[in-house]
C-alpha cells in the first residue's frame, strides 16, 4: 500500500500547486483588465481627490504583490471579502448559488451517468448491429446540437406543448425539495443530454477495445454469455478511461453550465459570474473563478486517484 | 503393434485408462471430427479480399482418457482445429464444413446456447500464454471456479475445495491461499499450472491444451509439463495437446498427428512417429536441430572483450549485470545463453550503448568503446550491428525492403542511386531472396523472410560484430534452422563475429564456438563449446542441459526421476 500512498500524495501536491498557479493567473488577469475600479464606481464626474480616497479605502494603493498575498491569505481563511456592487459578504452571496449549481450538476449526473454506462454496454453488446447504430446516431446528434438549442427544444415539447414541466427554474431558499426538483427538471435534462453522449461513446469504445484480449477469449471458452463477458471481464478493465471521462463531464456540469443557467434563469454560480462581470464586481469574479478552478482540479484529482485505485497492479503489489 | 506402444507410461493410473480403452466400442469415442473445413477471409493490401482455406477436410478421433498431440508449424491449423473442437472460431474465421461429434452429438449444430453449455463444462481450454489469458482485474480463485459455478456444478465452497485440491496436485505453493492472489502476483509457470487447474475444475471430458509450455523457460517448462502430464493421467481426462515442439508432445501424447498448411501429413502412435516417421516432412521435424558446426581454431585476435561489466536500472537500485567478463574473437560466434531475467538482453543493451554500464569496460576492435551511445563515432556504430527477436517491429512498416536494406548503405557509405540498388540486389542474393522482393513491404513477407531482411540490413553496414538477440525464437523450427544456416554461411564469407543471445540450448549447440551461461546477471560458465558442454557441470548448467526436452518417449519420466534422486541424495 505504500507506493499507492506516495502516488496519491504526489497527485494531491500537484493539485495544490496547480491551484496556486491558477490563483496567480486569476489575480494577474483581473489586474490586466482595462479601466480602474474606483473610476468605474464613481463615474466620469469624480475629482482626483475622491478617486484617490476611494482607492485608499479599497486598498488599491498598495503594491499588487502585497494585495495578492492579502487576497490569498483571506481566501485561505474562508474570507472572500465583500462585493463592490452591493457591499454584501461574498461568501453569503456565493453559498446559495453554489448549492444550486451543485444540486443541478448532481441531478444531471444522476440521470446521465447510469444511462451512459448502460447505453455504452448495450451498444458494445450489440456492436455493429441496428441497435448500436441507432444509439450512435442519437448520441452523435445530441453532442452536435448546441446546448441552448437542446434547451429550447425541450422547453418547446415538455413545457409549451405538453405543459408538464416549468420552463423557468426560479428557485430560492424557501422552495421545497420537491418543487426544486420539478423546477430543475428541464435544465438537468438538458445538461444530461449534452454530457451523456461523450461518456456513452467512451464506455462503448473502451469495452470494444478490450475484446481482442486473450482473457476475453478465455471467458468465452468458459461458455459465458456475451453480456457476462462484457460486464464481468471487459468492464472492470475499462473502468479507468471511463471514470476519467465521467469525471471530466462532472467538472463540465459544474463549471460549464453558464448557458443553461441563463436560458432557464436558474440562480446558480454561472449566472452570478455573468452578472458580476457586467457590473465589474472584481472580488466576486475572482472568488467564483477560484471556486471553479478548485472544483476542476479536485475532480481531476479524483479521476487520477480512481484510476490508480482501479489498477490491481498498484492496489495489490507483488 | 499399436496396442503395445500405447502403454508408454508404466504408472498405474494410465494402465487403468489403457485397459478401459482396449475394449472396442463407440461409447469410448469422445471426440470424432469428420472432414473439418475451416475458412477465413483475408484482406491483402491493395487487392480484393479473398477466401482462403485454413483447414482442409481434416478428420480425427479421440477416445476417452487419451491424449492426441497436434504438431505443426505456425499456419498448420493446429490451434484452429483445437478451437473448432469447442465450436469456436477466432475473428474472421469460419467453420464451413464437416462435423465435430462430441459425446455422440454434432456440436456444430447445437447453436449458440448449446455451445455455451458445452464450453467450460464438457470441454475446457488451456491457452499458450496464461499471463494474457487471465483477467488482470480478478483474483485467481474467482476465475478458476467461474466456469464450474456458472454451469451450476455445485456450491461455491465445494468447488473451491476441488480447486485447492487441484492446486495441490499441480504442485503449486500455498494451495490454500494462492487463489487469493491476482494474476500479476504469481510467476508464469505457476499461472500456467493454475490455468490447468481452472480447466480441470469443471471436471470436463476433454481439455484442449494450446502450446501450454511454449512461453515458459526451459527449466520451468519441464516442471509444468510433468505437472500437466500427471494431472491428465490421474484425472483420466482426454486431451488435445497442441505444440510446435515434437519433443514436448512426445512426453505427453499417446498419438500424434502431424499437420502442415491445414492438411494431415502423418498420424500414428507417438513411438512410431518419432522413431520411424513415414513422411519426409515429419523426418525434417524430427531431425530439426542437426546442424553440424565445428569449433574453430582459437588463435585469432579479439574483436570484443568485456571486462568486469556491471549495469543496472534506476540508479543502480536494480542490478542486472554483475561483473561480466567475456571475450569474442574475430569471425567467431559467442553464444550467451540463459533464461528470462538472466541479464543476457541487458548485456546487449550495454554493449550497444543503449544502457551505460555502472562499472567495467568494453574493448571493441582494438579500442575502448565509449560508454554512452552519444559519444560513439559513426564508425563505432557501423561496425557494431544488431538483429532483434521480432523482425516485425524492427522494421518501418511503411518502407519497402529496398529502402530498409539501402538505408545503411546511404547512411554509412553515402552510396545512392543505381549503385545502391545494385548493392541491395547483391545483399538480397546473399540472404537467398529474389530481387522481385525488393519492392515489397514488410507486411507482405513471411516471418523467416522478415528476419532475413533484418540480417541483410545488418550486413549492409559491413560490420565487425553482429549482436543477434533471440533472432530465431519467434520462428518455426524449420524456418529458424534456415536462418541459422544462413548466418553461419554469411559468417564464413564475411568473417563477421556473432554475439548470439538465446535461451535455446539446441541453437547454441548448432552454432557456437564459445558459450557463456548466464544466471541472475552473472556468467556462471564460460569457455569453448567443448569445454562448456562437457562434464563436470556446475549445478545450473546441469539443470539447464537436463531440462531440454529430447526426442524420446519417456524422457520426461527419466529426467524427473533423476532430479528426484539427486535432491534425495543431497
Amino acid at each position: 500500500m505504500k507506493p499507492i500512498a506516495k502516488i496519491i500524495g504526489q497527485r494531491v501536491a500537484f493539485g495544490a500547486l496547480t491551484l496556486w498557479i491558477v490563483s496567480l493567473i486569476i489575480f494577474a488577469g483581473v489586474q490586466l483588465l482595462p479601466g480602474d475600479i474606483a473610476t468605474e464606481l464613481l463615474g466620469q464626474s469624480a475629482t482626483p481627490e475622491t478617486v484617490a480616497a476611494l482607492r485608499k479605502s479599497l486598498g488599491l494603493d498598495v503594491p499588487a504583490y502585497l494585495r495578492y498575498f492579502d487576497w490569498l491569505s483571506s481566501m485561505l481563511h474562508g474570507n472572500f471579502g465583500t462585493a463592490l456592487s452591493n457591499g454584501r459578504d461574498i461568501a453569503e452571496l456565493i453559498k446559495p448559488r453554489l448549492y444550486n449549481t451543485l444540486l443541478l450538476a448532481a441531478s444531471a449526473a444522476a440521470i446521465s451517468v447510469p444511462l451512459a454506462l448502460v447505453g455504452g454496454i448495450v451498444a458494445a453488446l450489440y456492436r455493429n448491429t441496428f441497435v448500436d447504430r441507432a444509439i450512435n446516431v442519437v448520441t452523435l446528434a445530441s453532442i452536435s446540437f448546441p446546448e441552448f438549442f437542446v434547451a429550447y427544444i425541450l422547453i418547446l415539447f415538455l413545457a409549451v406543448h405538453a405543459g408538464i414541466l416549468p420552463s423557468l427554474s426560479d428557485v430560492d431558499s424557501t422552495t421545497s425539495v420537491l418543487d426544486r426538483l420539478i423546477a430543475m427538471a428541464l435544465p438537468a435534462l438538458t445538461l444530461a443530454v449534452v454530457v451523456m453522449a461523450h461518456m456513452l461513446r467512451m464506455t462503448r469504445t473502451s469495452i470494444i477495445n478490450l475484446l481482442g484480449n486473450q482473457y476475453i477469449e478465455t471467458a468465452r471458452l468458459k461458455g459465458l454469455p456475451e453480456w457476462r463477458v462484457l460486464v464481468r471481464h471487459a468492464l472492470p478493465n475499462a473502468l479507468a478511461p471511463i471514470a476519467t471521462v465521467i469525471v471530466l463531464n462532472l467538472a463540465y456540469l459544474i463549471t460549464g453550465v453558464v448557458v443553461v443557467e441563463v436560458v432557464f434563469v436558474y440562480p446558480g454560480l454561472g449566472q452570478l459570474i455573468v452578472d458580476s462581470v457586467q457590473k465589474r464586481d472584481i472580488p466576486v469574479v475572482q472568488a467564483c473563478s477560484l471556486i471553479f478552478a478548485a472544483t476542476y482540479i479536485l475532480l481531476n484529482l479524483t479521476s487520477d486517484v480512481l484510476s490508480i485505485v482501479m489498477n490491481p497492479r498498484l492496489m495489490h503489489p507483488k | 503393434m499399436s496396442e503395445k506402444v500405447v502403454y508408454l507410461h508404466g504408472d498405474a493410473p494410465m494402465g487403468e485408462a489403457c485397459s478401459k480403452d482396449r475394449s472396442p466400442g463407440d461409447q469410448d469415442t469422445l471426440l470424432n471430427i469428420r472432414d473439418l473445413r475451416i475458412e477465413a477471409t483475408v484482406y491483402p493490401p491493395g487487392e480484393n479480399p479473398k477466401d482462403i482455406i485454413l483447414v482442409h477436410d481434416v478428420s480425427l478421433t479421440l477416445k476417452r482418457g487419451r491424449v492426441l498431440g497436434l504438431i505443426g508449424e505456425s499456419g498448420a491449423g493446429k490451434s484452429t482445429i483445437g478451437l473448432a473442437s469447442m465450436g469456436y472460431a477466432r475473428g474472421g474465421v469460419r467453420i464451413t464444413g464437416g462435423e465435430v461429434m462430441l459425446n455422440d452429438r454434432d456440436i456444430l449444430k447445437s447453436g449458440k446456447v448449446g455451445l455455451r453449455s458445452l464450453r467450460g463444462r464438457e470441454i475446457c481450454y488451456v491457452a499458450q500464454s496464461a499471463a494474457a489469458a487471465f483477467n488482470p482485474a480478478h483474483r485467481l480463485m474467482d476465475q478458476v471456479v467461474e466456469a464450474a459455478l456458472f454451469h451450476a456444478m455445485g456450491a461455491r465452497t465445494e468447488i473451491e475445495k476441488r480447486a485447492i485440491a487441484l492446486f495441490k496436485k499441480l504442485g503449486l505453493p500455498y494451495p490454500e491461499n494462492i487463489g487469493k492472489r491476482f494474476p500479476h502476483q504469481v510467476s508464469g509457470g505457476q499461472l500456467q499450472r493454475i490455468m490447468t487447474a481452472m480447466a480441470l475444475c469443471s471436471e470436463p471430458d476433454l481439455i484442449v491444451f494450446d502450446e501450454p509450455t511454449t512461453a515458459l523457460d526451459v527449466t520451468t517448462q519441464i516442471e509444468v509439463l510433468a505437472a500437466i502430464r500427471d494431472a491428465i493421467r490421474d484425472t483420466g481426462v482426454a486431451a488435445l495437446y497442441i505444440s510446435h515442439d515434437l519433443a514436448v508432445v512426445a512426453q505427453v501424447a499417446d498419438e500424434i498427428m502431424v499437420l502442415r498448411h491445414g492438411r494431415l501429413v502423418e498420424q500414428g502412435i507417438t513411438q512410431q512417429v518419432i522413431n520411424q516417421p513415414l513422411e519426409q516432412y515429419t523426418r525434417a521435424l524430427v531431425s530439426v536441430h542437426h546442424i553440424d558446426h565445428e569449433e574453430r581454431d582459437r588463435a585469432k585476435a579479439s574483436v570484443l572483450s568485456v571486462e568486469g561489466l556491471t549495469a543496472g536500472y534506476g540508479d543502480g537500485a536494480v542490478k542486472v549485470l554483475c561483473d561480466v567478463t567475456l571475450n569474442l574473437n574475430k569471425g567467431e560466434t559467442l553464444a550467451v545463453v540463459g533464461e528470462s531475467g538472466s541479464g543476457k538482453s541487458t548485456l546487449a543493451r550495454v554493449i550497444t550503448g543503449l544502457l551505460p554500464p555502472s562499472g567495467g569496460g568494453i574493448q571493441f576492435d582494438g579500442r575502448p568503446l565509449p560508454r554512452l551511445l552519444a559519444e560513439r563515432s559513426k564508425e563505432d556504430l557501423r561496425k557494431l550491428q544488431m538483429i532483434f527477436q521480432t523482425a516485425d517491429i524492427a522494421m518501418n512498416p511503411r518502407q519497402t525492403v529496398a529502402k530498409i536494406i539501402g538505408r545503411p548503405l546511404e547512411f554509412y557509405f553515402g552510396i545512392r542511386g543505381a549503385e545502391r540498388d545494385r548493392r541491395v540486389f547483391e545483399l538480397l542474393e546473399k540472404i537467398e531472396m529474389g530481387q522481385d522482393l525488393a519492392n515489397r513491404y514488410p507486411a507482405e513477407l513471411s516471418g523467416g523472410q522478415k528476419q532475413r531482411v533484418c540480417i541483410a540490413r545488418a550486413l549492409a553496414a559491413k560490420p565487425k560484430l553482429i549482436i543477434c538477440d533471440e533472432v530465431t525464437s519467434a520462428l518455426d523450427p524449420l524456418v529458424a534452422n534456415g536462418i541459422l544456416k544462413l548466418l553461419l554461411s554469411l559468417q564464413n564469407d564475411e568473417g563477421v563475429a556473432l554475439l548470439f543471445i538465446t535461451h535455446d540450448l539446441a541453437t547454441v549447440k548448432s552454432i557456437a564456438d564459445s558459450i557463456a551461461v548466464m544466471y541472475r546477471g552473472e556468467v556462471v560458465r564460460y569457455g569453448t563449446k567443448a569445454e562448456v558442454l562437457s562434464p563436470p557441470f556446475d549445478p545450473y548448467t546441469e539443470l539447464l542441459l537436463s531440462s531440454v526436452p529430447e526426442m524420446e518417449v519417456g524422457w520426461l519420466d527419466k529426467a524427473i526421476a533423476s532430479r528426484r534422486m539427486e535432491s534425495a541424495g543431497n
